[in-house]
């Protein structure tokens, strides 16, 4: 007997899509009759009350989260949401209703082992409720108590060896496409940059250090499948230097039907036989592809990369070997001065983990330090560039000007010179000036 | 419900304490033939709805099953995907960017197998709990926030406007009929925690009216300086006001300047505004993050305003469906949603999806907004 009626939550258990709601009663019963006699360490009807506060947001079309919530473990600045509820007499199973951001394996590749084992600690010490994943990538633990927290935290780290992942004005969780391991597009490895930079900075993802939050993500080709120039401040997108490699027998195929066009993406629809001029040479956004008699060519300098044709017709097409990273800055979302996506600040980076990614982490340092001493509190790298001019944080980057960094140049000529800069500098005498101008 | 130790002991809280470990290594957890293969994939193919098959230099094969999940989801479940791993994908599992699961098997057979079986598994309401579907050039999961299941600011549900919109356009996620692929996103307010502000098609919750203010705590909870700082339109200052002879030092907002962001709630709070009626949803659309083709690109609001109607948003599932409906029968092949809007016009977007125009949709925001307006006489009647 479910302890609260919810008749406008049961409505969402109908219709084909996974039921969230079926999904949390599954739990309340399953916690209800605790065939495997576990001590709760949480109200056993935690996920039952969550119901309970939802249904009643449902009828007033309110939530009933109080504001904020300060807690966490010793020794870091972040990694726990804390949340509680505002009608806590009428449903103390989420009085206290935190959430805990715990480090996920890069490319969420699990077994199940590991599954079981973090299920097994967040079914006797939480809700038993969890996102996978938050937007950021943690696996997120949705719901417990304050006095859980350290309890949590000292399983995760002596049993599963798992860390917390960020919260705050630091480092956040880092995460990446899923790369080599299952996509031949993929121009580096994303997997391992992410882990490697992850690890190297634990403490600025752990104690809140930065002006606001920091994010890394990592792309393994401009396709952009963990949306990094979108969703993080600096973002490392997989591309390469040298020439696509046709396959012109691969080409033959798939004009010839025996191929099907994007792999097959769009099989569930008739759009007529592949048209290799239609659908590739004229959709290319430098027009620097040909198909004449029977062959592919492809003016190599005049390619932005765009993915399209190697999209398209992945066996006979595939990206070049001389490979590395575009890095990008500042992608926010809209608070306060608007949204942004990262702007090109490093064309070509080599990604060499032979040197432990040293250039990588020159370039991280090297902005951070300027933002860290530049950025105002609470202001997004990208707001910082804004303020001060991307030449200001090309600048601190130490990487060369480049028409690549770009769109267009400006077309006001409110331009800044520094006074070493022109001959004379800047001080002058109106003595002088009235020498030859009279007033 | 007696306390159980896990052997941390807060009299000496910082003895034992391990910390800075991270994530585990992904590597640990690679099926063999991903960890045989990595690096070196050839190529990749769309068997059918759901099912990918990737194809290694060295000939080995791997095919992909691709199924829904609803993101929040229980111990019970996770459990129950564990089995379906261990009994068909040797105990390997992996989630995607996203939130769908994809499970590795070795054939053809197998993989059709899974599908099937998959599709097959129902929750006791009826819904399904691993529909199959969300590869090429279709509809795939939402990627959305906390809504009213966890966070303080949202404007609406994340859950409920998920699974809502979802049910509506489901069809499209186990097809692959779109021009290309069409991504929905959802965030209940516009911190736009994920996908937003880069979706073909986007769910935002938002405020209508402006903040409450709580004078007589204020000041205490609140770093007033903090709170105007929040501002994007400057609309908060500080000041005084008296209640019952008692002077508090609080803010002011000047209303007309508001445009009810939530910012200043955010850092405060004492300033409240989430109310019932005034709240609802904006629609956004055009949004792409890959660089194929065109740039990457912003969404940009079609619709400011369809009321919160739970459980089922009607009104807002209805226009998302009829934007879609529009975009796949009007655009060519590997056309994103905004692509396609750019190439036809704006003023021929609002047509064809049946929208209207309002003074809401044109842009107010500092200097770029004049960016945004029309320089030129090019316009379709
Ligand atoms: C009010 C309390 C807030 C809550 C409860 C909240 C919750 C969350 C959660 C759970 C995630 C996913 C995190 C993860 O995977 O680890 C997230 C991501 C995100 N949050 Fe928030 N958030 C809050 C405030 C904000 C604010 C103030 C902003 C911006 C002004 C913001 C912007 C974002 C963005 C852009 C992401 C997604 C980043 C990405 O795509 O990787 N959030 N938020
Ligand atoms: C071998 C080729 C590819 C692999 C293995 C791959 C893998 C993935 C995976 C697993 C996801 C998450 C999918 C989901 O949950 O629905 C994803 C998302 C995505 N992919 Fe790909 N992908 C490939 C090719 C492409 C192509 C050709 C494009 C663009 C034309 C693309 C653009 C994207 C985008 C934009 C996302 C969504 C990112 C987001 O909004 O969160 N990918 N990809
Ligand atoms: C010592 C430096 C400057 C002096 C003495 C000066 C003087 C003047 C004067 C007297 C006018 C009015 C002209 C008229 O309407 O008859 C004017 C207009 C103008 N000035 Fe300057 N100016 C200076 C620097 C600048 C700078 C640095 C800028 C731009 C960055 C600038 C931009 C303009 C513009 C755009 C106008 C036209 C304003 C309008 O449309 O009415 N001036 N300036
Ligand atoms: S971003 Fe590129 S390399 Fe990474 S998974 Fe997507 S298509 Fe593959
Ligand atoms: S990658 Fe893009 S720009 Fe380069 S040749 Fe192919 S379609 Fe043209
Ligand atoms: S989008 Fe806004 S309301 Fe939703 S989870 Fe993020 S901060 Fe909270
Ligand atoms: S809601 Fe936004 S616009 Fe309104 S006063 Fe607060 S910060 Fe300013």
């Amino acid at each position: 007997m479910a302890k609260h009626k919810t008749p406008l939550l049961d409505q969402l258990e109908s219709g084909p899509w996974p039921s969230f709601v079926s999904d949390i009663k599954q739990e309340a019963a399953s916690r209800a009759k605790n065939e495997k006699g576990l001590d709760y360490q949480i109200p056993v009807d935690c996920p039952e009350d969550l119901l309970g506060v939802l249904e009643m947001s449902y009828t007033d079309g309110e939530t009933h989260w109080k504001h904020g919530g300060i807690v966490g473990v010793f020794g870091y600045g972040g990694g726990v949401i804390g949340r509680y509820c505002d009608q806590p007499e009428m449903f103390p199973g989420v009085a206290h209703f935190h959430t805990i951001r715990v480090a996920q394996p890069n490319g969420k590749w699990y077994s199940t082992k590991l599954l079981g084992d973090l299920m097994d600690i967040w079914e006797l010490r939480g809700s038993g409720l969890t996102n996978m994943h938050g937007a950021t990538g943690d696996i997120v633990f949705l719901g417990t108590s304050t006095p859980q927290l350290e309890e949590i935290f000292f399983e995760l780290t002596h049993n599963l060896d798992i860390d917390l992942g960020g919260s705050g004005s630091n480092l956040r969780t880092p995460a990446a496409c899923m790369g080599m391991s299952r996509c031949e597009y993929a121009c580096y490895d994303s997997q391992e940059l992410c882990y490697n930079l992850t690890m190297e900075y634990q403490d600025e993802l752990h104690r809140p250090a930065f002006p606001y939050k920091f994010k890394f993500k990592f792309d393994a080709c401009p396709n952009g499948c963990v949306a990094a120039i979108a969703r993080s401040d600096l973002s490392f997108i997989g591309t390469w230097k040298d020439d696509i490699k046709v396959n012109q027998e691969a080409v033959a195929a798939y004009v010839g039907g025996e191929f099907p066009p994007n792999a097959g993406a769009h099989a569930d629809r008739d759009w007529g036989p592949f048209d290799i001029q239609k659908e590739v040479v004229d959709l290319c956004p430098s027009k620097c592809i040909s198909y004449e008699d029977g062959k592919l060519t492809i003016d190599n300098k005049e390619c932005v990369r765009c993915m399209h044709c190697i999209n398209t017709m992945p066996r006979a097409l595939k990206v070049g070997d001389e490979r590395g990273c575009s890095i990008l800055c500042g992608a926010k979302a809209p608070i306060l001065d608007g949204p942004q996506m990262g702007s090109l600040l490093v064309p070509f980076m080599e990604v060499n983990k032979d040197d432990d990614y040293q250039s990588i982490k020159d370039l991280i340092e090297n902005v951070w330090d300027w933002w860290m001493e530049e950025g105002k509190n609470r202001e997004r790298v990208g707001e910082t560039m804004k303020r001060l001019g991307m030449a200001a944080l090309v600048h601190a980057a130490g990487v060369p000007f480049d028409a690549r960094q770009v769109q267009e140049p400006r077309h006001n000529p409110y331009i800044f010179w520094k006074a070493d800069d022109v001959k004379g500098g800047w001080d002058r005498d109106i003595n002088d000036f009235r020498k030859r101008h009279q007033r | 419900m007696a306390f159980i130790s896990s052997g941390y002991n807060p009299a000496k809280p910082m003895e034992g304490r391990v910390s800075d470990i991270g994530p585990r290594h992904f590597g640990e957890y690679l099926p063999p033939v991903i960890k045989d293969n990595f690096g070196k994939w050839d190529y990749h193919e769309i068997i059918e709805a759901g099912i990918l098959l990737h194809v290694a230099q060295s000939g080995d094969k791997t095919y992909t099953v691709r199924a829904a999940t609803a993101r929040l989801m229980t111990v019970t479940h996770i459990r129950e995907i564990c089995e379906i791993a261990d009994k068909f994908c040797g105990g390997f599992v992996r989630f995607t960017t996203r939130n769908n699961l994809e499970f590795q098997v070795e054939t053809e057979e197998a993989a059709k197998e899974l599908k099937a079986f998959l599709n097959a598994q129902k929750f006791e309401g009826g819904s399904m709990k691993f529909p199959v579907g969300g590869t090429g050039a279709a509809v795939t999961n939402i990627v959305h926030t906390q809504g009213w299941v966890h966070c303080h600011t949202p404007a609406t549900d994340a859950s409920g406007t998920v699974k809502a919109t979802m049910d509506v356009v489901f069809d499209d996620f186990t097809n692959m009929k779109l021009p290309a692929p069409v991504r929905i996103s959802m965030a209940c307010c516009l911190n736009m925690c994920g996908a937003v502000h880069c979706s073909d098609i986007a769910i935002l919750g938002i405020h209508r009216k402006p903040p409450i203010i709580d004078h007589e705590y204020l000041d205490n909870l609140c770093e007033i300086p903090l709170a105007v700082a929040a501002c994007p339109t400057g609309a908060v200052r500080p000041t005084k006001v008296e209640i019952e002879g008692k002077t508090y030092k609080t803010v002011a907002v000047k209303e007309e300047r508001c445009m009810f962001c939530g910012n200043c709630y955010t850092m405060c709070p004492s300033l409240p505004l989430a109310d019932g009626e005034g709240d609802g949803i904006a629609i956004m659309v055009g949004g792409k993050i890959s660089n194929r083709i065109t740039k990457p690109a912003f969404s940009k609001v079609v619709v400011p305003f369809v009321p919160n109607e739970p459980p089922r948003w009607p009104t807002l599932t209805k226009v998302i469906k009829k934007i879609l409906d529009t975009y796949a029968a009007e655009a060519n092949k590997y056309e994103r949603l905004g692509d396609w809007a750019n190439r036809i016009g704006w003023e021929r977007f609002f047509e064809k999806c049946d929208l209207p125009f309002s003074e809401h949709l044109i842009d107010d925001f500092r200097d770029p907004a004049y960016y945004t307006w029309r320089q030129t006489t090019q316009f379709k009647w």
